[in-house]
């Protein structure tokens, strides 16, 4: 079973997905029922994993590999190549938590073609399960660009008064880096071919790891740029995030909260995987790097600065998400260790605070149907567990110790530092401003009195609402007090990209300096 | 050569069935042309697996090999389908005649002889009666004015290019001596020939003729009212099997023929390719009506592949951009056959006895009307965008590949980009279909041939798209290009 166990947990959603197709769509209850049990059983079918990573986390190299390079179209040179490291594994139980939370949390919200939307939700979890796995660039990019067609169908069916246009400005734009992308998966794929003796062609990653560095740089960097814009495009990096407040605001709940929790990590995933591994002479090169942080540090304070100025609370949230994927590049682009591994963390704890705050923003919503801030008003009076919920998981978001929040930021923050002080100084004020908004919003949202009668009869939250936020609480707890496992984890994989990227480096540059390990203490002596 | 006297019989057989069969059973007609389409298929079986090196014939004017045979497959296929979906549709328009299926075969036979034909006296005949035969077809409906409109504007247009095109191929002629493309290679090959302007003139109406019928910009005039006004079922044929014929023939007499004269076309190819994207997808964005935006979505993939052609003429032969960019045209056109037809088959389907059923309005609320439909025509939708992992990727892979490998990543840029104006407007067909309320929201009531066809259809745009390996294999076959070592043991 253990060498196949990533195959089940990929394709546990779509036989889901294909078992509630013969579930006549009249029979609502069903539909839910069946839908969540897979939900629920992909994300238990993935927990054996925890186990059987913890024991091998220090080793080198992929792990659970399955399938060889090429078995799968050996003509082109793809390959059904699956394998997983520290950060896809972290990613990963992210997404399967967050696919089941989101699924339970649609039980009420969705009347209308509930079938369908089940049915779609689940490929869609395949696709994103997909991604974080294939070890093959063209199964990579067949996930990749999959997993976008449920999502427009998302937004678009689902989704709220504006949905025809958000989705296929998400479908689009999204599309437009995808493709870019590709010619740089192309390129890489026949370089390989023309480098290597026998001529061999493949897609398999780990060999076109060995082949990237002989890319002369003038290549190397419009490959650099082709990737850029396909992963700046999903993180999103300011300014190609003028998506992500359409595609957010418009979606249904639990499709924000895949949106924001999963899709957003694959663009800094493949930041980590790809751009930095590929090409660490130009990552390295000072200049292309302060452009990648000056651009992280916009978006940190530009996202910030938007979201204390809205109105409408799921706006407000998605542009708080362009502020803490900011952050995420700031860590990716500081290029040590610590910036790399609290990046990596800071993306699990993104999932987790943000997924919870379109969940929060979703519980309203389903009450009143009206997501202005200006027609609530002490709520916490009304909804006491609720309020209490809300509190916790603002705190997280907002990165205050104890929680998990903090956790990352400060590791992020370390790194940029050690990198560049001024870095970490420009960066600083997000946290501020993003307590700022959280708390302002809390204020006119919870605290006080009930101002608008159409508030006084809310109910509180049913216990299958509680359901979806105890996991994450439990995970914000969990990675704020004791993060050491986590770290741990993301050890190997952060310092061998760290060391890539030292080999290979360009000019000389603080960042170079930098082998420092990651933050956890381990006994030095290998067990 | 016994597919297309096969083929014939049937075709006349058709003819006089026809005059015996009362109204209620001319599904009869049907069922001969599809059963003749059958066992035409099975005479090219025959063919491939009994003489492998193929066979030339008729005084050194034919030449079945591979890459005919490859061809001859593809525009049975076409044909197949095009019988199932015509059944029903030809009912409701009230004009199911013989004639119909017996056009049909005898267009078939008309592209066999443009696939597998190596004289241009062969070539022109081929073009000629595949040309007039799809003339009839589209003015088949009689009673309808936009069908009258279309058959005389795509007769008039391709009237005058293929006398263009004949001008072209005679002064070929007078060059060599000869109508063998064979001896028209080595004349144009003479050193003296290089720079003669007679031969730059002929090369320039060739093509001519073969971009009309391929629908490329500037040429590309005919094509949308040809489609938008011909029944749906013929659009749909001939946006496949019309094509590939065209891309058959101009792959025949541009690089089995005139290959020496690459460096002076292949500039022109590139230029027409850059129109076409830009003409096709811009005046897509703004169709309404889904048979003109098909034929617009038809003009931009033949953009694509006039840029795979691009790759393969500016590179060495056997260089990876060459075989990619052959092996590239040759399978887009295979996931295009499926994809196309699909797409016109549900466009098909909802022709009733009192709505046309070809604006996009027309298509609101599929998802209520014909669920199963509107999930396939959302997969042929993607499939023709070039999502993967339907069928439509692998064309577009093969495409841009072959423009990688032969250094013009310039036009590769572009070609991506142009392929997001095509998902623009394929969406808007699918907005339409899944995401809009219906007009009326009785089920659409679909017959089983066309069940059969989108079914054969949708399972070949997914099969290809999932597990490209045996369709691969056979296109390297069909080219006779051999799989390199190092690939084939990878092979478990």
């Amino acid at each position: 079973m253990q060498s196949h166990i990533l195959s089940i947990i990929l394709f546990t959603p779509l036989v889901g997905a294909l078992v509630l197709l013969f579930v006549p769509k009249e029979n609502k209850d069903a539909i839910r029922w069946i839908a969540n049990i897979f939900a629920l059983g992909g994300f238990l079918i993935s927990l054996p994993l925890v186990p059987m990573f913890w024991a091998q986390r220090f080793e080198p190299g992929f792990k659970f590999l399955e399938g060889t390079p090429n078995n799968w179209i050996p003509s082109i040179g793809a390959g059904y190549n699956l394998g997983i490291d520290g950060i896809s594994f972290l990613l990963i139980m992210l997404t399967t938590l967050l696919g089941w939370i989101s699924i339970l949390s649609s039980w009420t919200a969705i009347e209308i073609r509930v079938k369908e939307y089940y049915v779609w939700f689940l490929v869609l979890q395949t696709g994103m399960l997909g991604v974080f796995m294939a070890l093959d660039f063209f199964l990579f990019f067949v996930f990749w660009e999959a997993m976008l067609v449920p999502m427009y169908l998302l937004i678009g069916i689902w989704g709220g008064p504006r949905k025809l246009y958000a989705a296929i400005k998400f479908f689009l734009y999204t599309l437009f880096g995808s493709v870019l992308m590709l010619l740089g998966i192309l390129f890489l794929y026949f370089h390989h071919h023309t480098v290597t003796n026998p001529q061999v062609f493949t897609f398999s990653i780990p060999e076109l790891y060995k082949t990237a560095s002989m890319i002369p740089f003038h290549y190397a960097i419009w490959l650099f740029v082709a990737f850029f814009i396909g992963f700046a495009i999903k993180v999103p990096m300011f300014p190609f995030h003028t998506w992500l407040p359409d595609a957010h605001v418009e979606a249904p709940t639990a499709g924000s909260v895949i949106l924001a929790g999963v899709l957003l990590k694959m663009g800094t995933y493949g930041f980590v995987r790809f751009s930095l591994p590929f090409f660490p002479a130009v990552v390295s090169h000072p200049k292309v790097q302060s452009w990648m942080i000056g651009i992280s540090l916009v978006g940190i304070i530009y996202g910030a600065l938007v979201s204390l100025m809205q109105k409408d609370m799921k706006k407000l949230v998605a542009y708080s998400s362009v502020s803490h994927l900011g952050f995420c590049t700031l860590g990716i682009f500081a290029l040590n260790s610590m910036g790399l591994s609290g990046s990596v963390l800071q993306q699990i704890n993104h999932g987790i605070s943000t997924g919870a705050l379109f969940l929060i923003v979703g519980i309203l919503y389903e009450r009143r149907h009206t997501r202005e801030i200006a027609e609530y008003g002490g709520i916490s009076n009304v909804m006491p567990v609720y309020a209490t919920i809300t509190m916790i998981m603002f705190l997280s978001s907002m990165g205050l110790p104890l929680l998990n929040g903090f956790v990352g930021e400060f590791t992020i923050l370390q790194g940029a530092f050690t990198a560049n002080w001024r870095w970490a100084a420009w960066a600083a004020p997000g946290v501020v401003l993003a307590a700022a908004y959280l708390l302002w919003l809390y204020q006119r949202v919870f605290f006080g009195t009930v101002t608008n009668p159409k508030n006084e009869k809310l109910h509180d939250l049913t216990p299958r609402e509680i359901l979806t936020f105890v996991p994450l609480i439990i995970m914000a707890l969990w990675i704020g007090l004791y993060p050491k496992p986590f770290f741990q984890i993301l050890e190997q994989p952060v310092n061998q990209i760290v060391q890539t990227i030292h080999d290979n480096s360009n000019a000389s540059s603080p960042v170079n300096a930098q082998a420092a390990p990651a933050p956890s203490p381990r006994p030095k002596a290998s067990n | 050569m016994m597919p297309m006297v096969e083929l014939t019989i049937f075709a006349l057989g058709i003819l006089l069935i026809d005059l015996m069969v009362p109204r209620e059973w001319k599904w009869i007609n049907a069922v001969g042309a599809f059963v003749g389409v059958l066992f035409a298929a099975f005479c090219v079986w025959r063919i491939q697996s009994t003489l492998p090196r193929g066979a030339v014939g008729f005084y050194n004017s034919l030449w079945v090999d591979r890459f005919a045979i490859y061809f001859w497959y593809l525009f049975l296929a076409g044909a197949a389908i095009a019988i199932l979906m015509s059944v029903r549709y030809l009912d409701v328009e009230d004009e199911h005649h013989g004639e119909y299926y017996a056009l049909l075969l005898l267009s078939v036979v008309g592209m066999m002889c443009m696939a597998a034909g190596i004289d241009i006296v062969l070539l022109f005949i081929g073009l000629e009666l595949m040309a007039i035969s799809t003339y009839v077809l589209v003015g088949f409906l009689r009673r309808d004015r936009r069908s009258n409109e279309a058959a005389l504007k795509y007769m008039l247009l391709g009237a005058f290019s293929s006398g263009i095109f004949a001008y072209g191929l005679s002064l070929f002629y007078g060059l060599s001596g000869g109508t063998n493309l064979v001896v028209i290679a080595r004349a144009v090959s003479a050193p003296q020939n290089l720079h003669n302007p007679v031969v730059v003139i002929a090369l320039l109406t060739t093509m001519t003729g073969l971009l009309f019928k391929i629908a490329a910009v500037p040429f590309h005039q005919w094509a949308p009212d040809a489609y938008e006004g011909a029944p749906t079922s013929i659009t749909g044929f001939m946006s496949v099997a019309v094509k590939a014929a065209a891309w058959a023939l101009l792959l025949r007499i541009l690089v089995f023929g005139l290959w020496p004269l690459r460096s002076v076309y292949t500039p022109v190819i590139v230029v027409v390719a850059i129109a076409t994207m830009t003409g096709a997808n811009f005046a897509a964005l703004t169709q309404t009506n889904t048979k003109r935006l098909l034929a617009y979505s038809s003009i931009a993939h033949v953009g694509y592949m006039l840029l795979a052609f691009v790759a393969m003429g500016t590179s060495l032969p056997g260089s990876p951009g060459y075989v990619d960019g052959i092996k590239g045209i040759l399978i887009y056109l295979l996931v295009y056959t499926f994809m196309n037809l699909g797409a016109f088959a549900v466009i098909t389907s909802l022709r009733q006895r009192n709505v046309i059923g070809d604006e996009i309005d027309d298509m609101a609320g599929l998802y209520r009307r014909a669920p199963v439909e509107a999930v396939l025509m959302l997969l042929f939708l993607l499939s023709l965008a070039g999502i993967p992992p339907a069928a439509g990727f692998l064309g577009k892979y093969y495409i841009f590949l072959s423009l990688i490998e032969s250094g013009h990543y310039g036009l590769a840029s572009l070609g991506v980009l142009y392929s997001l104006f095509g998902l623009y407007y394929y969406l808007k067909i699918a907005n339409a279909m899944l995401m809009r309320a219906p007009m009326e929201p009785e089920r659409l009531p679909v017959s089983l041939g066309m069940r059969c066809a989108v079914g054969v259809t949708a399972l070949a745009t997914i099969v290809i798209g999932v597990y490209p390996e045996p369709f691969i294999r056979g296109v390297n076959w069909s080219l006779g290009i051999v799989q390199s070592p190092h690939v084939a043991a990878m092979v478990r």
